[in-house]
């Protein structure tokens, strides 16, 4: 019974969603943006403090929302600090591909050990419409390193 | 045993609460012994939208099948029969709501562009910059944003009722909130987000004091229990079909004859005019004034049969039955620990939003829907509501006629997997 919400509800994943890491400002983040997932109410700022190299020195993240949306921001910035900004773009179109497709192939230079970090929260395949919670963080990632403006992303403008 | 006669044996011959049988009852609705991950659907978005029962299903078909034409435009026998059928329905609306003519009964699109109606044409029309609209903070967005829109172009002054901690609607707040100025109070009958009944006679009673038309939002109360236009004595009662166990992309907009006949057109097209030149158009009297273009013909065919579905139910019975399941329903919620229940009004429709400590209320839909229980979960397109309680997303049982306290059962256990996972 309930295979589908075991393989969604990993421990892990309730454990992050409790229990998020990296959860706080950063003062002197250089990108940051606003996430907001009006039809839920799921919404949070993602910063980030990229170097002159374009490496992600350090990235944290806060707001409020469901187990999902808060454990995949957790597990997000545990996966991405220290990686350049162009392998965090690559890594967020693999995970995209992962909770929308089963035959994810965006996803073939990265290591197994991300890859079993990032494949943690794909069964989110099976519940289409928390997609949206899983990728909120993501999305609002991108949109932080593409402007070097304080921008607003929300999951109503077609996003997935 | 042809479509709805379930349902009229289910009350017939009794006229006590105990005759409303819901094993019957449930017959009417083929969607019922549709199963959903297996399991059987227990369908508790009712305030959402609300099933349909064959008779109305049949309707529709039938129409379809055997005499759809145009309405009011063809000489021919089909359009005749399809004008009657839609016509019929609106004197079906009248009498439901027992609306003293039947020209004062406009099918719109659905309650909301019944609000915009309202808004657009009375309010454009006869509001001037620095007169006050009312609202209460328990709106839907349907009867909030259209009136921003009209305080954004004419310069008028939006005020808000509150709410007290229990979600009740208060009175004398709303008392001092009326003055001279105040030119429409747009209220809702039954809060979607709480399950608030708000006290609309004595809203309207206050109202009428100070000069101001009354609008009110009836969604959530025409499903639940019986309306009387007159008793209530407001000037506009809107209300959609969807929700009534009636089809989508049909609602009513009624208002008083003398206001609606002083109200400019909402939109120009065929059918609203007595007469079109170049120069010169003028316009038909309500409903016509305020039906441009073709209507929703089978919709409407389909409103009539919902409504005499519940008529033949009885609104009285329908409403005991409720209560009984929110009575229910609140007592078994109420002893789980980590749950509180938004909307704990002493006069309250058969609705129960909640929040659980453990578990954010998208999280609590997931795990309800893969137990078969579908909720709604999130705002309620009532952000305002959930600001008031400090909450982003409640999750809410919204209960309807064909509802069993088996089905309250099956909810409570499924929260109770919840608890498994996230406790």
């Amino acid at each position: 019974m309930f295979d589908d919400l075991r393989e969604l509800y990993q421990e892990v994943i309730l454990d992050h969603g409790k229990r998020p890491r990296n959860f706080r400002c950063i003062a002197d983040a250089n990108r940051q943006a606003h996430g907001n997932n009006p039809i839920c109410g799921d919404m949070l700022v993602v910063y980030l403090a990229v170097d002159g190299g374009g490496v992600i020195r350090d990235l944290a993240f806060q707001g409020k929302g469901c187990a999902i949306s808060m454990a995949s921001a957790s597990m997000m910035t545990e996966i991405l600090k220290g990686r350049s900004v162009a392998e965090a773009e690559k890594l967020f179109r693999c995970f995209h591909e992962m909770c929308t497709k089963d035959d994810a192939k965006t996803c073939e230079n990265a290591d197994q050990d991300t890859l079993d970090r990032l494949s943690m929260l794909s069964g989110v395949r099976e519940f289409p419409v928390r997609v949206k919670c899983a990728t909120l963080a993501w999305h609002t990632m991108h949109a932080a390193v593409e402007s070097k403006q304080p921008v607003e992303v929300s999951t109503e403008r077609g996003q997935v | 045993m042809t479509p709805g006669q379930s349902a009229l044996k289910a009350v017939a011959g009794n006229n006590s609460t105990a005759a409303f049988d819901v094993e019957r009852v449930r017959q009417d609705f083929p969607i019922l012994r549709e199963t959903v991950y297996g399991r059987p659907l227990v369908y508790l978005d009712n305030g959402a939208s609300a099933q349909k029962p064959r008779i109305v299903i049949d309707s529709m078909t039938k129409a379809y099948e055997t005499y759809y034409a145009n309405v009011h435009r063809g000489v021919h026998k089909l359009s005749q029969t399809a004008t009657d059928a839609f016509e019929a329905a609106r004197e079906k609306v009248a009498r439901f709501i027992n609306a003293p003519s039947v020209d004062e009964v406009i099918f719109t699109r659905g309650a909301t562009e019944a609000i915009n109606l309202v808004a657009a044409t009375y309010g454009r029309a006869f509001l001037k910059p620095g007169d006050e609209v009312v609202i209460s903070h328990m709106e839907h967005h349907s009867n909030i944003v259209p009136w921003q829109l009209l305080r954004d172009e004419k310069g008028i002054v939006l005020k808000i009722a509150p709410i007290d901690d229990e979600g009740g609607f208060v009175l004398d707040a709303y008392e001092k909130l009326l003055s001279p100025k105040t030119k429409i109070v747009a209220i809702t009958h039954v809060s979607n987000a709480l399950g608030t009944i708000t006290p609309m006679r004595e809203i309207v009673r206050l109202a009428h004091a100070r000069g101001a038309r009354v609008l009110v939002d009836g969604c959530q109360a025409v499903p639940h229990m019986p309306v009387d236009v007159q008793a209530l004595g407001a000037d506009f009662y809107v209300f959609s079909s969807h929700k009534l166990y009636g089809p989508t992309g049909i609602g009513v907009l009624w208002g008083r004859l003398d206001l609606l006949n002083s109200m400019p057109p909402y939109q120009g097209g065929g059918e609203m005019i007595a007469s079109v030149s170049f120069e010169k158009t003028t316009y038909k009297n309500s409903p016509h004034r305020f039906e441009a273009g073709t209507p929703a013909i089978v919709e409407a065919v389909g409103l009539g049969a919902a409504v005499d579905y519940v008529s033949a139910l009885g609104l009285d019975n329908i409403g005991a039955h409720e209560s009984g399941l929110l009575a229910y329903a609140t007592e078994r919620l109420s002893r789980i620990d980590g749950l509180e229940i938004h909307g704990r009004a002493k006069d309250k429709a058969a609705i129960v939003a909640f929040v659980m400590k453990e578990a954010h209320a998208h999280d609590i839909g997931t795990i309800l829907d893969r137990a078969g229980v579908a909720v709604r979960a999130g705002h309620h397109c009532a952000q305002p509501v959930m600001d008031r309680f400090g909450v982003a997303a409640t999750a809410r049982a919204s209960f309807g006629l064909y509802n069993t306290k088996k089905e309250v059962d099956t909810l409570v256990d499924a929260i109770g997997v919840v608890k498994e996972f996230f406790g």
